[in-house]
C-alpha cells in the first residue's frame, strides 16, 4: 500500500514534468498548426544553461535566467527561422523543426561534450521531505510538483482570465479577424512560441538534476512528449494534462511492478518448456512488465489513433 | 508523358520507349559497370555500395515524401525488417535451403511490403501531421520491440550471417567485394527503374494528385486513403530491398537499422537532394555519403556541419540540391545563363572564404576545449598553429565577418541578375 502511494507520487512528478513540455507544445501546435519537433531540445537547452549558470551563481538564479534565455532563443528562432519556412507549408515546417532538433543536439555536444554533466540538486533541497513506511520521498520532487502545478495554474489563469489570454485564444481560431482588429498576430505567435519554449526550458532546469543532463536527454523525452500530446488530442490543454499524468503513471508502475509473463501463462494452464532457450516462444516466456514498460506509451498511442484519430480530448483530426 | 497521344485514335501507337528517357539509364548502367575499373580499391567499393543502398532507401522514402506527400519519421522500420528477414533467410540457406544470393532482395522486399501493408492499413488514413506522428510512434515501437523479441532481432548483438553459403551463380560465391558490388548495382538499377516506372503509372500519378489536393482526388472517385496505402506498400517493398542489400553487404543487422536516427537520416538525405524530382534522392544519397565519409575523415564536427547544411537547405532551398540546379534550366533554355556567370563567379570566393573561416572558428574552439592540457598545436588547411593564441581565432573571425559582409553587398546584384535571367519578356534583354 505504501509503495503504491510512493509510486503514485513518483508518477505524478513524471506526469507533471511531461505536462510542462506538452502544454507549450500543444499551445504552439494549436496556434501555428506546426508540431515543434525541437521542443524537447529546448528542454535540454534549459538544463544545460542552468548547469552553466549554476557553476557561477548556484542553482536558484539558473531557475529564473535559464528559462528566459531559452525563451528568447525560441522566439528568435520563430521570428527568423520558422516564419520563413511557414510559407512553404506544414511539412517543411515540421522538417525544419526536425533539423533544428538535430542541430541543437550537435551544438550542445560541441559546447559541453558528450558525457553527462554533474548538474545536481541544490543543497537546500537535498533531504527527504517525508517517508512512507520506509520509502523516503525527496524534497526536490515536492518542489518539482509545486513548480509544475504553479505553472499550470498561472497558464490557465493567463489564458482564460486576462486580456492577453483572450487575444491568444481568439488568434487561435480566427487569426485574420484578430489581425484586422488591430492586434499584432505575428507578435502573438512569437510570444507564444517564446513562452512555450521557456516552459520547456524550465522543465529542463528542474528535471536536469534528476533525469540527468546529457546530449541524449532530448531524444529520450522527445518522442514521449509527442506521443503524449497525440494521445491527449493535438491542441487540447486538458488532454495534454490527462495524457501526461496517464503516461507518467503507466511508466512508473510498469517500472516497479515486476509482473512476469511466465506467471500469467502458468496460471492460465500452459507449462513452461524446459530449457526455455530452445523454445521458439522464449521471448514470450521471459517477458516482464518492466521490460515492456518503455513501449507502452507507443502502444497506447497506436491504439488511440486507430480507434480515435483525434486523440482523447481532441476536437479535430489534423 | 511522351507515351501519351493527342487523339484517341492514335493512342497506343506512339513509341512506348522513348530514346531520351532510356539514355540516362543506359549511361548510368554502363558507368556503374565500368566504375570498378576506375576505383577498384576495397574501400572505394564499400563506399559505392553504401551509396547504392542509401539511394534505393532514399528513393523509396521519396515515394512517400515527394510523390505521396507523406512525411514519415519511421521509414527505417521497413528497411530494417526487410533486412532482418533477409538475414534469417540467408541463415536458412546456410542450413540447407536452396536459394541463390541474387534472389534474396526479393524476399526482403516482400517482407518490407507485408509490414507496410499491415502498418499502412491504419497509418495512411490521414496525411500530414497525423501520419508523421503515427510513423514516429510505430518506429519507436518497433525499435523498442527489437530489444525484447530476441529470437527475431537477436537482442543487442543483432543477427549476423554468411552470404557465401548459397549455391554459386555463374561460378560466383559472392565472397569478394567486387562480386557483391555487381550484385548491389544490379539491384540498384532494377529498384531505381522499378520506382521510376511506378511513378509514371496511373497509380503513381494519382498519388501526386492526392498529395496536391486530396479533396479533388476524392471527387474524381479515388479514395485518398487507398491511394496513400498503395504508395506506402510499394515504398515498403523497395525499402525492404534496400534492407536486403544491407544484409548482403554488411552481413549483420542490429537495432541501429530500425531506430529513429536511421529514419531521420534518410529524411535528411532525401530532403538535401530534393524531394520534387526523381533524381533528387539519388543526388542526396551520393552527396550525403561523400560528406559523411570525407568530412568524417577530417573533422569530428561533421554532424554539426551537416545539421547546419540541412537547416540552411530547409530555410533557403526547400527544393534541395536538384531544385537548385533545376532553377537554372529556364535561364539556360532562354539562353540567358550568361547573365549569371559573372555574379556567381564574384560570389564564389567570398562564399568559400566564409565557409572555410566559419569552420575554422568552430574547429579552433573545439580544439581548445577537447585537446589535452598543454596540447595547443593544431593544424588546419595545411597550416600549423597554436590554437590558444589569439591571432588564428581573430583571423578566422575577421575573414568570416568580411566575407559575409561582401556576400551581403553582392546579394542585391545577384538578385538583379537573376531577375534579368529569368525575365521572359523582351524588354531590357
Amino acid at each position: 500500500m505504501s509503495l503504491l502511494i510512493v509510486n503514485i507520487l513518483d508518477g505524478l512528478v513524471t506526469g507533471l514534468l511531461l505536462f510542462m513540455l506538452c502544454s507549450g507544445l500543444t499551445l504552439i501546435f494549436s496556434m501555428m498548426g506546426v508540431l515543434n519537433f525541437a521542443h524537447a531540445s529546448f528542454y535540454m537547452l534549459g538544463a544545460y544553461f542552468a548547469y552553466q549558470i549554476s557553476l557561477i551563481t548556484g542553482f536558484w538564479l539558473g531557475l529564473i535566467v535559464a528559462p528566459i534565455a531559452v525563451g528568447v532563443i525560441g522566439a528568435l528562432i520563430e521570428r527568423y527561422g520558422l516564419r520563413r519556412v511557414h510559407k512553404y507549408g506544414h511539412v517543411p515546417e515540421l522538417i525544419f523543426t526536425f533539423g533544428l532538433a538535430l542541430l541543437i543536439e550537435e551544438v550542445v555536444q560541441f559546447f559541453w561534450g558528450r558525457s553527462q554533466l554533474p548538474y545536481n540538486i541544490p543543497e537546500a533541497l537535498d533531504f527527504a521531505a517525508f517517508s512512507i513506511a520506509g520509502n523516503s520521498f525527496p524534497a526536490y520532487k515536492v518542489f518539482m510538483i509545486f513548480i509544475a502545478v504553479g505553472i499550470f495554474i498561472t497558464l490557465l489563469y493567463i489564458l482564460t482570465k486576462t486580456r492577453i489570454g483572450m487575444t491568444i485564444q481568439a488568434a487561435l481560431s480566427y487569426p485574420e479577424t484578430v489581425q484586422n482588429l488591430g492586434h499584432n498576430v505575428p507578435l502573438v505567435f512569437m510570444g507564444v512560441f517564446g513562452v512555450g519554449t521557456a516552459m520547456a526550458g524550465l522543465a529542463g532546469v528542474i528535471a536536469g538534476p534528476i533525469l540527468g543532463t546529457f546530449p541524449g536527454m532530448a531524444v529520450l523525452l522527445g518522442s514521449i512528449v509527442f506521443v503524449t500530446i497525440v494521445i491527449g488530442g493535438l491542441g487540447s490543454l486538458w488532454g495534454a494534462l490527462v495524457a501526461s499524468l496517464l503516461i507518467g503513471w503507466i511508466q512508473t508502475f510498469a517500472a516497479t511492478y515486476n509482473v512476469r509473463m511466465e506467471d500469467i501463462l502458468t496460471s492460465v494452464g500452459f507449462t513452461k518448456p524446459e530449457p526455455v532457450w530452445d523454445s521458439a516462444w522464449q521471448d514470450l516466456w521471459t517477458l516482464t512488465l518492466p521490460q515492456i514498460g518503455p513501449i507502452l506509451p507507443y502502444l497506447l498511442m497506436v491504439i488511440v489513433l486507430v480507434f480515435r484519430p483525434q486523440g482523447l480530448f481532441g476536437k479535430r483530426e489534423s | 508523358m511522351s507515351t501519351s497521344s493527342n487523339s484517341p485514335l492514335t493512342a497506343g501507337t506512339t513509341r512506348l520507349v522513348n530514346l531520351n528517357s532510356v539514355l540516362p539509364w543506359v549511361i548510368a548502367a554502363v558507368a556503374l559497370i565500368l566504375l570498378p575499373q576506375l576505383f577498384g580499391s576495397r574501400s572505394a567499393l564499400t563506399i559505392i555500395n553504401q551509396m547504392a543502398i542509401t539511394i534505393v532507401f532514399a528513393l523509396s522514402y521519396n515515394m512517400l515524401l515527394g510523390q505521396g506527400g507523406m512525411l514519415s519519421f519511421g521509414h527505417a522500420v521497413y528497411m530494417g525488417l526487410g533486412g532482418f528477414f533477409s538475414m534469417h533467410v540467408m541463415n536458412m540457406v546456410e542450413g540447407g535451403l536452396w536459394l541463390p544470393l541474387p534472389l534474396l532482395p526479393i524476399f526482403g522486399g516482400l517482407f518490407g511490403m507485408f509490414f507496410a501493408f499491415l502498418i499502412g492499413s491504419f497509418s495512411t488514413r490521414r496525411a500530414g501531421t497525423v501520419f508523421a506522428m503515427i510513423s514516429l510512434g510505430v518506429g519507436e515501437l518497433v525499435a523498442a520491440c527489437s530489444v525484447i523479441i530476441v529470437i527475431f532481432f537477436g537482442g543487442e548483438e543483432g543477427v549476423s550471417g554468411d552470404r557465401t553459403m548459397g549455391p554459386e551463380v555463374f561460378g560466383w560465391d559472392f565472397g569478394s567485394h567486387e562480386q557483391v558490388y555487381y550484385l548491389t548495382i544490379f539491384w540498384l538499377l532494377i529498384a531505381a527503374l522499378g520506382m521510376f516506372l511506378y511513378s509514371r503509372t496511373p497509380i503513381g500519378r494519382i498519388a501526386n494528385a492526392v498529395r496536391d489536393n486530396e479533396e479533388r482526388a476524392e471527387f474524381l472517385g479515388y479514395s485518398q486513403r487507398n491511394v496513400r496505402w498503395m504508395s506506402f506498400i510499394a515504398s515498403g517493398f523497395f525499402a525492404g530491398i534496400a534492407g536486403a542489400l544491407f544484409a548482403i553487404n554488411y552481413e549483420i543487422l542490429t537495432e541501429e537499422n530500425l531506430n529513429l536516427a536511421t529514419s531521420g537520416t534518410i529524411l535528411l538525405v532525401t530532403f538535401l537532394g530534393g524531394v520534387g524530382f526523381f533524381v533528387g534522392p539519388i543526388v542526396g544519397a551520393i552527396v550525403f555519403t561523400l560528406l559523411q565519409t570525407v568530412l568524417g575523415l577530417y573533422t569530428e564536427l561533421w554532424g554539426l556541419y551537416l545539421g547546419i547544411l540541412f537547416l540552411a537547405t530547409v530555410m533557403f532551398f526547400p527544393f534541395g540540391l536538384t531544385g537548385l540546379i533545376a532553377m537554372h534550366i529556364a535561364p539556360w533554355k532562354m539562353g540567358k545563363i550568361g547573365h549569371l556567370v559573372v555574379p556567381y563567379a564574384m560570389l564564389f570566393f567570398p562564399a568559400v572564404l566564409a565557409i572555410l573561416s566559419g569552420a575554422a572558428f568552430m574547429e579552433i574552439l573545439f580544439h581548445i576545449r577537447e585537446a589535452g592540457v598543454g596540447d595547443s598545436e593544431m593544424s588546419l588547411y595545411g597550416i600549423t598553429f597554436d590554437s590558444h593564441a589569439i591571432w588564428p581565432m581573430a583571423t578566422a573571425i575577421v575573414v568570416f565577418v568580411v566575407s559575409v559582409f561582401i556576400i551581403n553587398r553582392l546579394s542585391a546584384r545577384v538578385k538583379a541578375a537573376w531577375d534579368e535571367a529569368t525575365h521572359t519578356g523582351r524588354a531590357g534583354s
